[in-house]
């Protein structure tokens, strides 16, 4: 039997804060588990509240971010156990990260393209001038770019947009089958967000890519899943089929989200939504906590 | 004029927001402002707002909505009077009316230009969690930027900046952490804060809520909206997130490659849209419960260093007809306060 | 580049004068490569002259020109600066980055070593080297000595620099693009420290010209290779003030105060223009 693609098991993440006098922990991921399948590739998706720890959680898939407690399992490996750099190297090549802010993402000093070269030649093994600029235009292509609009760009010379396909173009380099994904489409635009979230679907469904998908957008995380996490204070509060738990939430704060999301269909209406929306949600976060 | 803004007025709902357009705060026209750059001799030119004319009124949160790379961030930073080369602005003018002060902001000195900014303008910039001081605690960001504004003891400083991070979801303990220590959301949180906490009188925001999960989101609106009733004060807002403009703004613009394509009060814009590319933006909202494939714009977004002729939006433009081709189509009233770029939507066939 | 110096000489005083200071400083080094007599043949011209032509700076009780014994001298002792400063900023840059990229247990190990090396009491250490090396003692043994005391406290700017850096997501992309952790420090994360770096080396130049100004007139240095420190040593040998030879002593000090004024001046403008922070608004970042 194949080991599964990725195994979760109890991790928790604790970090102090704070200064010398007033040190306090806080524990920003706290005993969450799941496994992804190494057969059928899904797109995972967890949803939460701000500082909820959903980035820590990812960052401990990446391993750049050691957990405090629990194990971590990519096709069977301990992720705790890879010292080696060519073990690190074999990893980064089945692991790919796409971040939350893409005018961060690339070194505000450096050329862009220039990531997009290294990766291929050290993540795909390729050699010469040529394949390594076909294979960076190719991955360009499938977000909708090409490789003479950027070549000898710095990030602040293209929009948030740009830079977040890029991104992704270069996560797709490695061939990976798993790519962590922190709010990909926060920056970019609706129509755009369609694309990129499709193209995330056909990641899945053509080159048979698993897609860990960290989001603030329910409609797009409806529109995509297939299972989804609920997570709040570090904890997982609800999870399952996505379409399931997104059409009919259980937990408290799972209803108290799907409620919250705006309506287009209010405009006009002075922001009426706005207020009486967080009324309710302070009630309920008292009850809550 | 002076009466008129003391003038007692109904709290701003639907009908008060009207009028707001008499009295404008912001006057911008003709407003072109291009990227020149020259490596090893190539000269390009992004034009990347390229004759924009719009006002925002008193007491009005005036949304921007538009493609990725559209010009919205290059607008504002323009507006803003951010600019630096390679953007330079070529013609058009950007004039402030605070309270019957008025500053052309191409037109003044440096010095008054700072003083408006540090007085009456906020200006929230795009991916802005990295402004934060990476080696210095959060408080010491709030000491630096508002404590002179604030114009209060330390403690009672300290109050204030409290209040207003619990009014954002924030506990007061982000004070004593590290940018790095915080998450996303928490730092863009932050930055917001930083940019109300002195109440400006004109906010500028340029997606300031794209790292938030909805209710926190809807909370932070909640309190822009708050702060701007307070003072009547006038935000423009920028950001993908059509139901945010839905539920915030009073009015909307919309652009495309560099242009306004489309302007009018939120509700006209979401239920009448006329020009072909907001009828597409809207008709594409993402909504809980859509399941089918759902496709992007077909084409690809223009190409800014070399837009196409005529209506910069004809190649991706389902009803282009010749003159499309030929002509920039001039932005004509609709109805009124709904003014539209489109011939098409002149003759009344976008719909 | 070439633009930004032309800039600053133009609206910045400090730097214009800085760099006409460095300037004549640097000429008068350069003189020594022409010079008719070798810096430690002794009794060349007759002893004790005042200032007069051709002896333009006066001569020596050994029979030396002070002033081509000068331009020897200035050049070793920039030499040492330039040398120490290089060497130093190497060991710092290297220890900063590495502990602050690294973190963990590699961080604090190399910071107690910082520590260390920051509380220390340099002069008293390099008097007992002095000592243990006695006639071992020579100029690049000197300059290693410095070198070594000098990194500490930039290399815990530098670190707190790296520290941030590391956080920033644009690292984490280079790792997953497979760049390894010295491209990722040279190349990612050096052009952010870069200019503290240039803004102290100018100091720390100052610094061990100073130290070793001082330790040469007390005669805790290879007295054989002459530096101004060591030209002012013989000088006290000889008692010249004493004697009436002001010319041996006034000359070396006046040169010296001239090259620590420019390189301050230096120092100052460029640490206002190079803040790594207005760089960064600057290219937008
Ligand atoms: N390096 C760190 N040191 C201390 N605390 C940290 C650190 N990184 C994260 N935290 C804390 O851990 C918690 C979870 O942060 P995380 O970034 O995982 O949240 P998130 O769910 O991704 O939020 P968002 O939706 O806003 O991005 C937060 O309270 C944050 O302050
Ligand atoms: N410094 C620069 N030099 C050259 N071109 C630039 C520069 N900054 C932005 N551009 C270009 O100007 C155009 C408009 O960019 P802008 O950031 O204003 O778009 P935007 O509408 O804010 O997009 P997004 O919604 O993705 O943030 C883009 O084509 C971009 O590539
Ligand atoms: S002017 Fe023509 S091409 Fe442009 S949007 Fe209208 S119909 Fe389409
Ligand atoms: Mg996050
Ligand atoms: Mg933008």
């Amino acid at each position: 039997m194949t080991p599964p693609l990725l195994e979760v098991r109890e991790v928790v993440k604790a970090y102090s804060m704070g200064s010398v006098l007033s040190r306090h922990r806080i524990r920003a991921v706290e005993g969450v588990s799941f496994t992804m399948k190494a057969e059928r590739p899904e797109i995972f998706t967890i949803i939460g509240e701000s500082g909820s720890g959903k980035t820590t959680l990812a960052r401990m898939i990446l391993n750049t971010v050691s957990p405090t407690a629990g194990t971590i399992r990519f096709r069977g490996t301990d992720l705790s156990k890879i010292w080696r750099g060519r073990d690190r190297l074999a990893f980064m090549r089945g692991v790919q990260p796409i971040f939350q802010n893409p005018f961060d993402a690339f070194n505000p000093l450096k050329q862009i393209d220039r990531y997009l070269f290294t990766t291929a030649r050290r993540m795909a093994g390729l050699r010469t001038v040529k394949e390594i600029e076909d294979r960076a235009d190719q991955a360009l292509k499938k977000v909708g770019l090409s490789l003479v609009e950027i070549r000898g760009r710095f990030p602040h010379e293209l929009s948030g947009g740009q830079l977040q396909r890029i991104a992704i173009a270069r996560a797709l380099i490695s061939t990976p089958a798993l790519i962590v994904a922190d709010e990909p489409v926060s920056m970019i635009d609706a129509s755009l967000r369609m694309s990129i979230v499709n193209l995330l679907r056909n990641l899945r469904d053509e080159m048979g890519v698993s897609i860990i998908y960290i989001t603030h957008d329910l409609a797009t995380a409806y529109y995509i899943s297939d299972r989804i996490i609920i997570m709040r204070k570090g904890r997982v509060v609800e999870g399952g089929d996505a379409r399931a738990v997104l059409d009919n939430p259980q937990h408290p704060y799972s209803i108290q989200l799907k409620q919250a999301v705006l309506s287009p269909d209010a405009a006009g209406s002075g922001g009426a939504l706005l207020s009486a929306g967080l009324v309710e949600s302070q009630a309920e976060l008292g009850e809550l906590t | 004029m002076a009466p008129a803004t003391a003038a007692p007025r109904a709290p701003a709902k639907e009908n008060g927001k009207a009028e707001a357009t008499i009295e404008p705060v912001l006057v911008v026209s003709g407003l072109r402002a291009y990227f020149q750059t020259s490596s090893f001799g190539v000269e390009r030119e992004v034009r990347a707002v390229d004759d924009i004319s719009f006002h925002v009124g008193a007491n009005e949160i005036y949304g921007l909505a538009g493609e990725s790379s559209s010009g919205k961030t290059t607008l504002i930073k323009t507006v803003a009077g951010a600019i630096r080369p390679p953007l330079r602005v070529l013609s058009g003018s950007v004039v402030f009316d605070f309270r019957g002060r008025r500053v052309s902001v191409y037109d003044s000195d440096p010095q008054v230009m700072d003083e408006i900014r540090w007085k009456h303008l906020s200006y929230i910039m795009q991916g802005s969690m990295n402004v934060l001081n990476p080696v210095r605690r959060v408080r010491h960001s709030f000491v630096d930027f508002a404590f002179r504004h604030i114009g209060r003891k330390m403690p009672e400083f300290m109050d204030i900046v409290r209040t207003h991070l619990q009014r954002l979801h924030l506990t007061p303990a982000v004070l004593d952490a590290y940018p790095h220590q915080l998450s996303g959301g928490m730092r863009q949180r932050v930055t917001i804060a930083l940019a109300t906490v002195c109440r400006p009188e004109f906010i500028i925001a340029d997606e300031p809520t794209t790292a938030l999960d909805v209710i926190v989101q809807n909370g932070v609106l909640a309190m822009l909206r708050d702060v701007q009733r307070e003072i009547r004060s006038s935000i423009i807002f920028v950001t993908h997130d059509m139901a945010v403009h839905a539920n915030l703004c009073d009015r909307l613009g919309i652009m495309y490659a560099g242009r306004l394509v489309e302007e009018g009060r939120t509700a006209d814009v979401f239920k009448a849209p006329k020009h072909p590319y907001t009828a597409h933006l809207i008709a594409s909202l993402p909504r809980i419960g859509y399941v089918a494939a759902r496709k992007g714009l077909e084409g690809t977004p223009p190409n800014l260093a070399d837009p196409p002729s005529g209506c910069r939006f004809h190649p991706r433009c389902p009803l282009a007809a010749d003159i499309c081709r030929r002509q920039a189509p001039p932005m004509t009233w609709s109805s009124p306060g709904h003014r539209v770029a489109c011939f098409a939507a002149a003759t009344g066939s976008a719909q | 580049m070439s633009r930004v110096l032309r800039d600053l000489f133009r609206y910045n005083r400090e730097f214009a004068i800085g760099i006409v200071l460095l300037a004549f400083v640097l000429l008068i080094s350069a003189a020594s490569f022409v010079s008719p007599y070798p810096p430690n043949d002794s009794f060349v011209v007759p002893p004790d002259l005042p200032p007069s032509w051709p002896y333009i700076l006066g001569t020596t009780s050994r029979g030396q020109d002070v002033f081509w014994l000068l331009t020897f001298a200035i050049r070793n002792t920039l030499l040492f600066g330039f040398t120490v400063a290089l060497l130093s900023r190497i060991l710092s840059l290297v220890i900063g980055l590495v502990a602050g990229y690294a973190g963990g247990l590699v961080d604090r190990v190399l910071m107690s070593i910082n520590d260390t090396f920051i509380v220390i009491p340099l002069f008293p250490i390099l008097v007992l080297f002095y000592f243990v090396m006695r006639d071992r003692m020579s100029w690049a043994l000197l300059a290693l000595a410095m070198s070594c005391l000098g990194w500490a406290y930039d290399a815990r700017l530098i670190r707190s620099v790296a520290m941030s850096l590391r956080t920033r997501e644009f690292t984490e992309t280079s790792i997953f693009s497979g760049m390894s952790m010295r491209q990722i420090l040279v190349e990612e994360h050096l052009p952010y420290v870069l200019p503290i770096v240039f803004s102290t080396t100018m100091n720390n130049i100052n610094w061990s010209i100073g130290l070793e100004v001082t330790l040469s007139v007390l005669g805790f240095t290879d007295i054989n290779t002459p530096t101004i420190g060591v030209l002012i040593y013989w000088a006290n040998q000889h008692t010249a003030l004493v004697a009436g030879v002001w010319w041996w002593i006034l000359f070396p000090v006046m040169l010296v105060i001239i090259t620590f004024v420019g390189l301050f001046l230096l120092a100052v403008s460029m640490n206002e223009y190079i803040d790594p922070r207005s760089r960064l608004s600057r290219v937008g970042g």
